[in-house]
């Protein structure tokens, strides 16, 4: 793998580590698995899988942790200490995972609910019911509701920003509409 | 799935011997009697954060390599969130126990509950009460034992009961919290904290400020006596003091630079260097610590009698060939002695073990350290860091890392959410 050698070389040369072996992606990405669960299959309740999202979702969420564009907890604290390169590994490291869709304890009703409204608004960005991630779109099948919650609850308050097409639709959404949706992407499997 | 662990365990003891049933004999309850290996053997001693997962990535990057776990215990209590069951925050310790079932049923690690008595570095062997076993490749994850002969007037079978360390989590932490319960209001409780390195760095103080919440909720007028061997907070000061000062102020009268160096379980006193006694109702002494006695059996103890030193990048003893020691017990430069540290030591160490075995080149590190704290019950605090190898040896990268900015309720749901996630991978 050619690209995957362009981005060690790439990693030990801005870290300044004459090495003949860096960090493979096992080795960066074993260490997230303690949170995130093996392949970043999560046990939940609250931290995120991040099995089966795109290279570029997962880069671009640790570029944004790392720079402080996109809050955390603790993940800017640990992004800080790798480079892009590295990110990008863990990318396609993650990307090559297969979905993890959990069973999840929902509310039915909800799930109904969402499940009717999720066609006209959120489709358009986040197609097949959630499952597929490509660009910076992130999957949202299977997610885990908590950490759903928990990410709505910054965009509504504005710490965390919504690209503009996704601020348009929720712009036309009730907190229930809202609500109903996270219930119904939790429940895809 | 949804993760119920009470749940979970009752599933695992109904099936352990159906399930296990077509994994011979020896994948549970086995002996240290099998002998020669006919093909490659790595046996891992000690079943807890460190040595659970380095059977279980042994076998996860290399199946045709045969793996035995040998762990006295039948289960292992987590201590990380241990606290939380002192403050009350959590009913039991059912959520913080697992089993060695699944890592025989699903990744065939022969799994032998025994003592080990004897380690021969030479001739490669690890000897316990059920027999002998050779092995091509041994991992060492002992944990801490106690350096119990630093404290005057300490038996180490007698004063546990009485000044209970709950540094091991099981019994010692129900104890210390039968005595929370039992205590009068009006009551003292004298923690007393090691010198440094000790297991789990901020522990003590999440200790302190558990039991405060304790105190708080159903003995106001109780109060903790912190007695520190080191001369100020060694982990996340500024964050306890501030949640000290937010929920539990004049509960906890914290004392740095006063080590315990003498106990007396009769008077219920512990003493400063001889300068000054302290008395107490509840009386917890963590004792100073060194690498758990396997590590001694096996010598691969550094000069300083107390840790095993280790090459960076393998977790390979400098003391003893083809012997790794990963965990509390080893001597990992900047890493913590923490659990989390523990866990991915172990994951660098199968992958550089199985490298080895195999042929192939090793891998450099790339480490993380992730600790929360509970304040209360609902918030929490964190540290965090990313670990690289620089001029040899594991050192922190720079600018990156450190303690959460305030306390943080995000950052109590997240920490749930990690004892969770940990312990399944641990278990499963």
């Amino acid at each position: 793998m050619p690209h995957r050698h362009a981005i060690f070389a790439l990693a030990a040369l801005a870290c300044g580590i004459a090495s003949a072996a860096p960090p493979t992606p096992a080795m960066l990405t074993n260490s997230c698995a303690g949170c995130h669960g093996i392949g970043g299959a999560s046990a939940g309740p609250s931290m995120p899988n991040l099995a089966g999202h795109s290279k570029q979702a997962i880069v671009e969420a640790m570029k944004g942790f790392k720079s402080g564009a996109r809050p955390s907890t603790l993940m800017g604290r640990l992004a800080k200490g790798y480079t892009d390169a590295e990110f990008e590994a863990m990318g396609e490291y993650f990307s090559s995972q297969k979905l993890h869709m959990p069973k999840q304890s929902l509310d039915p009703a909800k799930v109904t609910r969402g499940a009717a409204i999720e066609g006209t608004s959120c489709a358009g960005c986040h197609p097949d019911s959630g499952r597929r991630s490509f660009g910076e779109v992130p999957a949202l099948a299977g997610q885990w509701l908590p950490y759903l919650q928990m990410q709505m609850q910054m965009f509504a308050a504005g710490t965390r920003k919504m690209p503009e097409p996704m601020a348009q639709q929720v712009k036309a959404l009730s907190a229930a509409d809202i609500e109903s949706l996270m219930h119904f992407y939790a429940s895809v499997k | 799935m949804t993760f119920d662990r009470r749940s979970f365990l009752k599933v695992l003891s109904a099936a352990s011997g159906a399930t296990l049933a077509g994994c011979g004999a020896m994948s549970m309850g086995g002996s240290l009697a099998m002998g020669k290996s006919s093909g490659r053997r790595v046996v891992v001693v000690g079943g807890g954060y460190g040595g659970t997962i380095a059977a279980k990535y042994i076998r996860m990057l290399d199946p045709s390599i045969e793996v035995v776990l040998v762990e006295r215990n039948r289960q292992f209590v987590s201590c990380p969130f241990s606290n939380l069951y002192l403050g009350g925050l959590l009913p039991d310790l059912s959520s913080l126990t697992i089993g060695y079932d699944k890592l025989a049923a699903n990744h065939g690690v022969k799994v032998v509950h025994d003592t080990v008595t004897a380690i021969d570095t030479a001739k490669k062997t690890v000897t316990g009460a059920s027999g002998t076993l050779s092995y091509d490749r041994l991992v060492l994850s002992p944990g801490v034992d106690f350096r119990f002969e630093e404290i005057a007037g300490y038996d180490p079978a007698a004063t546990p009961e009485v000044m209970p360390h709950s540094w091991h989590a099981g019994p010692q932490t129900l104890l210390l919290r039968r005595q929370l319960e039992a205590m009068r209001d009006g009551g003292t409780v004298v923690i007393a904290v090691p010198p440094m390195p000790f297991r789990c760095p901020p522990g003590p103080y999440e200790r302190a400020t558990m039991i405060a919440m304790y105190l708080k909720q159903r003995k106001p007028r109780s109060k903790v006596i912190m007695l520190d061997a080191n001369p100020d907070i060694v982990s996340k000061g500024g964050l306890f003091r501030k949640g000290w000062a937010k929920h539990y102020a004049g509960l906890i009268d914290y004392r740095g630079a006063k080590r315990v160096t003498a106990v007396n379980a009769r008077n219920m006193t512990v003493s400063v260097e001889g300068l000054e006694d302290v008395k107490g109702d509840v009386i917890n002494v963590i004792p100073p610590q060194r690498a758990g006695a396997v590590a001694q059996v096996a010598g691969v103890v550094g000069p300083d009698k107390r840790w095993c030193p280790v090459d960076a990048r393998t977790f390979e003893s400098t003391l003893a060939k083809d012997v790794h020691v990963i965990g509390d017990a080893s001597m990992a430069g900047a890493m913590p002695k923490s659990g989390y540290s523990a866990n991915v030591q172990a994951k660098v160490c199968a992958t550089n073990v199985v490298a080895l075995m195999n042929g192939r080149e090793t891998v450099d590190l790339s480490g993380v350290n992730v600790c929360y704290s509970m304040i209360s019950p609902t918030e929490a605090v964190s540290v965090a860091a990313v670990y690289t190898i620089k001029d040899g040896a594991i050192a922190s990268v720079p600018n990156s890392g450190g303690v959460s900015p305030d306390l943080s309720e995000a950052e109590a749901v997240y920490a749930k959410s990690w004892i969770n996630n940990i312990l399944v991978e641990m278990s499963t």
